[in-house]
């Protein structure tokens, strides 16, 4: 067994030291060790989006990544988007456009979401289903995930436009 | 899923890899973006005591575009779909790296690794091999180079030896028409077949073609007879059968999940004669 680590992560602005094994996966590192226990544990094996996190300006599936390999990084959650005080744009459309059901898959859903609109502030409907490929919802169909990302653009395009 | 316990290195540069390469031989390996190996890790399916983080190794990403183009191995599936002057130079690399998994997978996937580990599923290799790319290796005795068409030997084995790390891919800059067509159950999974082609035209008809397939075989498959039944052709309908034919002597598919042999052949030549068509288009 290979000896534990101090690790170095940036998560949502504030810096953790962990000690873990290189081996340990991030998401475990993130949900049991900084109880960080947004971004959810779906299929483990690098398809369905569940644990969807942003590293370094990356869309990161955090089950396919060695904590070792996250030391010294920048990581974002579902928790440094927004909160129930003050939610993310993409938060406030997924509430309001029935984005979810059961809920699991949202997290990644919106952290990867995040990244797209960033990328790309005016995505079209075919941009935003193959933006979203890398996450899968067993509830909704994915019609009102698409209508959500579409509204969270608009309202955080028409902000953008109102500052400047 | 927890892989077996290993000790984790991050050198600097490639002189730390070959340094560790080759104090612990075939229990190191180096990994990119690790989206093929570490899956495997944690199914056991492969085991790694030493593993090396090609992340802060210097001078293994970019992309330069001359005559020849060269990529960085550790250049990934995004910066590569993101490079305008790339599209224009090589645009069958932006067409086949996007159905390649899905979005979060190509922020780390990279090319260099899709080539190296040396899975017949990968789509890079078939397509190195449409183009006829040549890879640099760097070991302990230096840097040599070799010819893509060449370098697979069966699933999983490559010319690369273990203290070696693939560093380069090169190849001309590619001309006329191009495609690369695959077939897959969803996105994220690899090809049930795909094929990458370039074809160029000179007065009306085909001066010259070169056709890879990918999951069709342990190995990628550069099938020369399928170009040869092209050229000099118009690229009909008896022309893209003749193509098919020979490109269905080559290949070698086995069953699995994504069907028994009887579909994959069937799939494989309704994905060429598709690639053909649309690569010829655009000649």
């Amino acid at each position: 067994m290979s000896k534990k680590q101090h690790y170095t992560l940036t998560v949502n602005g504030t810096e953790e030291e962990v000690l873990a094994e290189p081996r340990e996966l991030l998401i475990y590192t993130l949900r049991e060790r900084l109880n960080i226990t947004g971004p959810h544990i779906g299929c483990e094996t690098s398809h369905c989006g569940a644990c969807t996190v942003t590293i370094d300006g990356k869309s990161v599936k955090s089950c396919t990544m060695f904590v070792a390999q996250a030391d010294g990084k920048e990581i974002t959650t579902i928790e440094g988007l927004g909160g129930p005080d003050a939610l993310h744009p993409l938060q406030q459309a997924f509430k309001e456009h029935h984005g979810l059901q059961c809920g699991y898959c949202t997290p990644g859903m919106i952290t990867r979401a995040a990244k797209l609109l960033e990328e790309n502030p005016n995505p079209t409907e075919e941009e935003i289903r193959f933006g979203m490929s890398g996450n899968i919802c067993r509830c909704t169909g994915y019609q009102n995930i698409v209508k959500s990302i579409q509204a969270a653009a608009a309202e955080m395009n028409a902000s953008k436009e109102a500052a400047e | 899923m927890i892989p077996a316990a290993f000790q984790y290195y991050r050198p600097k540069d490639m002189a730390g890899v070959l340094a560790i390469l080759a104090e612990h031989g075939d229990d190191a390996r180096v990994m990119a973006g690790g989206h093929s190996l570490i899956p495997m890790m944690k199914l056991r399916m492969a085991e790694v005591p030493h593993l090396i983080d090609l992340q802060e190794v210097g001078g293994l990403s970019g992309i330069s575009i001359d005559d020849r183009i060269t990529i960085g191995a550790m250049t990934t599936q995004a910066e590569l779909i993101d490079n305008d002057a790339l599209a224009q130079a090589a645009p069958i690399l932006r067409e086949a790296a996007l159905q390649i998994a899905d979005p979060q997978i190509r922020y780390m996937g990279t090319v260099g690794g899709n080539l190296a580990n040396g899975d017949p599923g990968n789509d890079m290799p078939g397509l190195m091999q449409c183009l006829n790319a040549t890879f640099t290796v760097v070991g302990p005795d230096g840097e040599r180079s070799l010819a893509a068409r060449d370098f697979y030997e069966a699933a999983y084995m490559t010319g690369r030896e273990d203290n070696e790390v693939l560093t380069a891919i090169s190849f001309a800059r590619p001309q006329g028409g191009h495609a690369y067509e695959k077939q897959k159950r969803k996105i994220g999974d690899y090809a049930t077949a795909a094929a990458a082609v370039q074809i160029t035209k000179s007065d009306g008809s085909c001066a010259g073609a070169s056709i890879a397939m990918t999951n069709l075989s342990d190995t990628p498959v550069f099938s020369e007879a399928a170009g040869a039944a092209l050229a000099g052709t118009s690229v009909d309908t008896s022309a893209v059968k003749a193509a098919v034919a020979a490109m269905l002597a080559d290949i070698d598919p086995v069953e699995d999940n994504r069907g028994p042999i009887a579909f994959k052949r069937h799939v494989a030549g309704v994905i060429l004669a598709r690639a053909i068509e649309r690569a010829w288009s655009r000649a």
